[in-house]
């Protein structure tokens, strides 16, 4: 039997403020353990939680970049459970009236697009981390994390395979960085994913049992935990047995997926609204003033750049595929008033291959937008060749200053003065007689040593258009 | 609609409350009585009136997002019944 494969995701993303969603204590990553959790976070009796603004304010913008209706009035909801993660006994979260409604995520799958609805998004506080290591049959619980800011942003079960599902993943990954209001840290947990899988025959319309895939924190493990699950489900009903749904947690090390908890044990929330805080009621000046603040986002500034710089569009994607790359290359264009295209290479080619290697993103690469427009300019103008650019590149990768320094410094400037490099070439001509009768006599192949041999008693620096012409004409018999 | 003892053990489960058989009959009792208030509430006919999520509906007061919080580590763990290495301990909870 065919089956067909149904994915929803639901994203928990970290937003980007200083202070957490209901204390103004400090959301730092990797402070020292409970000195970032004040009164509120660790639920002393007496405390009451008060909302932060910026937290408001970075999820309508969200919903605002996915064309979603934003709810003028969201109420904020006790999920009820007892774990040290959370000494309150409950989780703040939202529920019924969620902040951001219905919106929708384009993607792009092999070159064609499909667009994925985005059931809802809505704030809630992360919990704490509970470490059972080594304290003598004890659990540590770390507070630091517990009270930060979350926006949960849940999908409609649209997607049909593993891979679209990435790419929904990865297109929100972008959306929320370009945003700001994420930093994507995936490592970190600031991005964090759970997949709702489900399989059923082709062209049936009621969806399958599902399953819940937790703990999946990179890209390529959501792949690889949707295909196990996908397999481990097919395979039990063609087995004559069933899906039960329940949990699952993924385990990356033996890339499979165990239970957790199946819904008959679920818990029961007994989610009810917060009494501690009255409906968050936004009005439309609110609403307005965050719209001011949106960014042009990644797929208009991608379809911008194929057709003002003419790129193709791949070059478009990785150029945009993070807002300081964009800012990037548009800088470089603007300084250098290079050929876009040629602008272009150099970053996605050379750039990248260095970013990679040293395993840096574009913010804190050594060559800056400034060096990168030094470089262009002086291979605009000729003062060096293509090949010597790269060498160019790699001086002022390894700190020896911009462009015009480097060329300075090592003496790479070009040789233009068509009468020395006549001399280069005589003296080349000279050195090798037997080349020259072979050429003569027909075999035109030695024509690239010949200019292999001049760039090479030039150091490279001869201009290799003249020389192509001179070389030419002196080999002529 | 009334509660049973089975109901309320389980409502009990979830509040990690313990219990007695007595306890569990007279909380089925008392229970049910708000029910029954609840009951003469829903039959109340509420079309076209907006749920209330609080008897506050002048709306949330939003804060500044700034830090004001000093680090009182010290302080809260001094009250904490085990505490190791900056972590508050408790009896072992693994999923």
């Amino acid at each position: 039997m065919e089956w067909e494969t149904v994915i929803g995701l639901e994203v928990h993303t970290q937003l980007l403020t200083r202070s957490k969603a209901f204390s103004a204590a400090a959301t730092k990553y990797g402070a020292e353990p409970n000195t970032q959790a004040c009164a509120v976070d660790i639920a002393l009796p007496g405390v009451l939680p008060v909302f932060n603004r910026e937290a408001a304010h970075m999820a309508v913008k969200f919903g605002l970049a996915i064309g979603a209706q934003i709810n003028h009035r969201s109420v904020f909801a006790r999920k009820n459970y007892f774990y040290p993660d959370l000494p309150k006994g409950y989780q703040i979260s939202q529920y019924e009236l969620p902040i951001v409604a219905k919106g929708h995520i384009t993607i792009d799958v092999d070159g064609s697009e499909k667009v994925i609805g985005i059931t809802r998004a809505h704030l809630e506080e992360d919990a704490g981390k509970s470490l059972h290591e080594d304290f003598h049959g004890m659990t540590g619980i770390d507070l630091n994390r517990a009270g930060t800011p979350l926006l949960e942003i849940v999908s409609e079960p649209d997607m049909r395979s593993s891979k679209e599902a990435v790419a929904y993943l990865k297109k929100l990954h972008e959306l929320v960085r370009y945003l700001e209001i994420c930093d994507g840290n995936m490592q970190e947990g600031s991005f964090r994913c759970d997949a709702n899988v489900s399989v059923r025959p082709f062209g049936e319309k009621k969806f399958g049992t599902r399953a819940e895939l937790k703990n999946i924190n990179s890209f390529r493990f959501v792949e690889k935990a949707i295909e196990f699950e996908v397999e481990r489900q097919i395979e039990l009903l063609e087995g004559g047995g069933k899906v039960v749904q329940e949990t699952r947690l993924y385990d990356s090390d033996k890339n499979a997926t165990r239970s957790m908890r199946s819904k008959e044990e679920a818990m029961d929330y007994r989610y009810f609204p917060d009494p501690d805080l009255p409906p968050l009621v936004l009005d439309d000046a609110f609403i307005a003033d965050v719209k001011k603040t949106l960014p042009e986002l990644p797929d208009v500034k991608r379809a911008r750049f194929i057709k003002q710089y003419s790129l193709n569009a791949y070059d478009a994607s990785v150029l945009t595929s993070s807002r300081e790359m964009a800012d990037y290359y548009e800088q470089v264009l603007c300084e250098s008033g290079a050929d876009p295209k040629i602008a272009a290479n150099w970053i996605t080619v050379e750039m990248s291959a260095f970013l990679n290697r040293d395993n840096r993103d574009i913010a804190t690469s050594p060559v800056t937008a400034r060096m990168m427009s030094s470089l262009l300019k002086r291979l605009a103008d000729n003062t060096i060749s293509g090949k010597i650019a790269k060498e160019v590149f790699e001086a002022m990768w390894n700190g020896e200053g911009d462009a015009d320094a480097v060329i300075q410094k090592k003496g790479l400037k070009q040789i233009t003065d068509g009468a020395a490099i006549e001399k280069v070439i005589d003296a080349v001509i000279a050195k090798n007689p037997k080349q020259l009768e072979q050429y003569r006599a027909g075999k035109e192949a030695l024509f690239g040593y010949f200019v292999g041999q001049v760039m090479k008693a030039s150091q490279g620096k001869a201009n290799p258009g003249q020389v192509n012409e001179l070389l030419k004409n002196k080999l002529k018999p | 609609m009334s509660l049973d003892r089975e109901q309320v053990r389980k409502m009990a489960h979830l509040a990690r409350l313990t219990i007695t058989e007595q306890e569990a009959a007279s909380y089925a009792e008392t229970l049910s009585r708000i029910l029954v208030l609840i009951e003469q509430m829903n039959a109340v006919d509420t079309t076209g009136v907006a749920p209330m999520a609080h008897p506050n509906e002048s709306g949330l007061r939003l804060r500044e997002d700034t830090v004001t919080e000093p680090n009182l580590r010290e302080k809260f763990q001094k009250i904490a019944p085990s505490v190791e290495a900056g972590l508050y301990l408790v009896p072992k909870v693994i999923e």
